[in-house]
């Protein structure tokens, strides 16, 4: 049986003035599937998750949710984005509130959760990703790692459909890539929807249900990960593997 | 330098009196001057363009002109149409006049706010006007604290010139006395220590609330 479309997107295009960033993006992820965007720098990576989530506004093509076709005109993008969850290579935590106050906040403020209800699941969200004794510090006293896991706590805490991962890992340490990465793994297992830019072929290939290989704005390989990476059909998909690996 | 001495505490009361309504009109203004510094950091952020000339304009009339003519200015304009005492019409002059410098340290510390803020803010399906005011504003008042001190810590000297409009405040007082007795060293150097006392117990204040939020950060 075929597995739900959890996000669909078709004949995506996207230009900043004269760049023209996304060229024709087609895309399919399934319910529970781990998408692995990679290629160079520059490649429109990043440009395509916030596309995703619209923090860009895409300039033409469609975009499904769930089947549901979205448009800036016709839904409530603020109602948009608590289903698709962003995590963000710099962690972007609110350096003014602490771990929990960060985990509770949007809850609070867009879901109208109660406060009480709001700091109990803060808790279960941050027991999960393994900071249980950091509820009430402030993030500047967290590792990279650290703090990469409280802002997955965070964008669960809206309970999303689906989550975006804009390379997640570049910025931490060497020693500290493997505790975010087995979170994630984790999300994984328990069947959250990802879609995942990262340099971590070890990750991809393990953990990666697709593989999508961009190049200039278009997408140019798109397979399993053994497909992808151990028989590239694409000159230029075996030549950025050979450059990373 | 004993008859400094005594003619101090010979005058205190009357000193006392004048520095109630400096605080007084300081205070007034400083509250009124912080809403619309907000208002007009506001206006000069947002995406629209006429609300960004209509803060830009008013930006540059103000710092494009002395205070003290801006004081006289608003005082004999409202004065025109309404009745309104010299305290008030101060007040809202050096509102008007701090607003404007209020409005560039404001806009300066939001857009020193990493733009990540915002985009996790809109991510987890908060507006913008809601990450605004919980995550962006939060973050830039501390920013912004040791520029507003020092923008308060200016606002209470300048004060000293609504007494050309016949504010009795520190300044008013001292002249007075020293036109009465023709001693205005004395009088005007008993002001200046009453302004150093207020602005060294701020400047402290300040300090103090810097310290403390510096520990959180
Ligand atoms: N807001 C923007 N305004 C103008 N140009 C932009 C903007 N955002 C991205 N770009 C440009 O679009 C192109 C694609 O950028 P994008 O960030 O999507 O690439 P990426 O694949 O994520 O790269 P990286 O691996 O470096 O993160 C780049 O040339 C970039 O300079
Ligand atoms: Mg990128």
């Amino acid at each position: 049986m075929a597995k739900k479309l959890m996000v669909q997107v078709e004949r995506l295009n996207k230009s900043f003035g004269d760049l023209h960033v996304l060229r024709n993006i087609n895309l399919q992820v399934e319910e529970s599937d781990v998408v692995v965007l990679i290629g160079a720098s520059g490649s429109g990576k990043s440009t395509l998750l916030r596309c995703l989530n619209f923090l860009e506004i895409k300039d033409d093509g469609k975009i499904f949710l769930e089947g549901e076709q979205v448009e800036k005109d016709t839904h409530n993008l603020n109602e948009i984005r608590q289903r698709v969850g962003m995590v963000f290579q710099h962690f972007n935590l609110f350096p003014h509130k602490t771990v929990l106050e960060n985990v509770i906040e949007a809850p609070i403020l867009v879901k109208n959760t109660p406060k009480k209800q709001a700091i109990e699941e803060g808790k279960v969200l941050l027991d999960k990703v393994g900071l249980s004794d950091k509820y009430h510090v402030y993030p500047s006293t967290l590792s990279g790692g650290q703090k990469q896991r409280v802002a997955i706590a965070r964008s669960l805490a809206m309970n999303p459909e689906v989550m975006l991962f804009d390379e997640p890992t570049s910025a931490l340490d060497p020693e500290l890539v493997g505790e975010v990465l087995n979170t994630m793994k984790e999300l994984a297992e328990e069947g959250m929807t990802m879609v995942v830019v990262t340099h971590e072929m070890g990750f991809a290939r393990e953990v990666g249900d697709r593989v999508v290989y961009m190049h200039d704005g278009k997408i140019v390989e798109y397979g399993k990960p053994e497909e992808i990476f151990d028989g590239p059909k694409e000159q230029r998909t075996k030549e950025f593997l050979s450059s990373i690996l | 330098m004993s008859h400094f001495f005594d003619v101090f505490m010979e005058s205190y009361p009357i000193f006392l009196e004048g520095l109630k309504i400096t605080l007084y009109l300081s205070a007034a203004s400083l509250v009124m001057a912080f809403v619309i510094g907000l208002f007009f950091a506001i206006l000069k952020i947002s995406s629209i363009k006429p609300l960004q000339w209509i803060a830009d304009a008013y930006i540059w009339l103000i710092r494009g002109t002395p205070l003290i003519v801006q004081i006289f200015v608003l005082y004999y304009g409202i004065t025109e149409i309404i009745l309104i005492d010299a305290f008030w019409a101060g007040a809202i002059g050096l509102a008007i006049h701090s607003g404007a410098y209020i409005a560039e340290i404001i806009r300066g510390s939001i857009q020193s706010i990493a733009k990540g803020q915002m985009e996790a803010g809109r991510s987890l399906g908060m507006t913008k006007l809601q990450t605004m005011r919980r995550i962006i504003l939060p973050q830039a008042f501390r920013r912004a604290i040791p520029s507003l001190g020092n923008q308060f810590i200016i606002g209470i000297k300048d004060s000293s010139l609504v007494s050309f409009i016949g504010a009795q405040e520190l300044f008013g007082v001292s002249s007075s006395l020293g036109s009465n007795s023709f001693d205005f060293l004395t009088f005007y150097s008993i002001a200046a220590i009453y302004y150093l006392v207020i602005v060294l117990v701020l400047s402290v204040v300040v300090n103090r609330i810097e310290k403390r939020l510096a520990k959180s950060d």
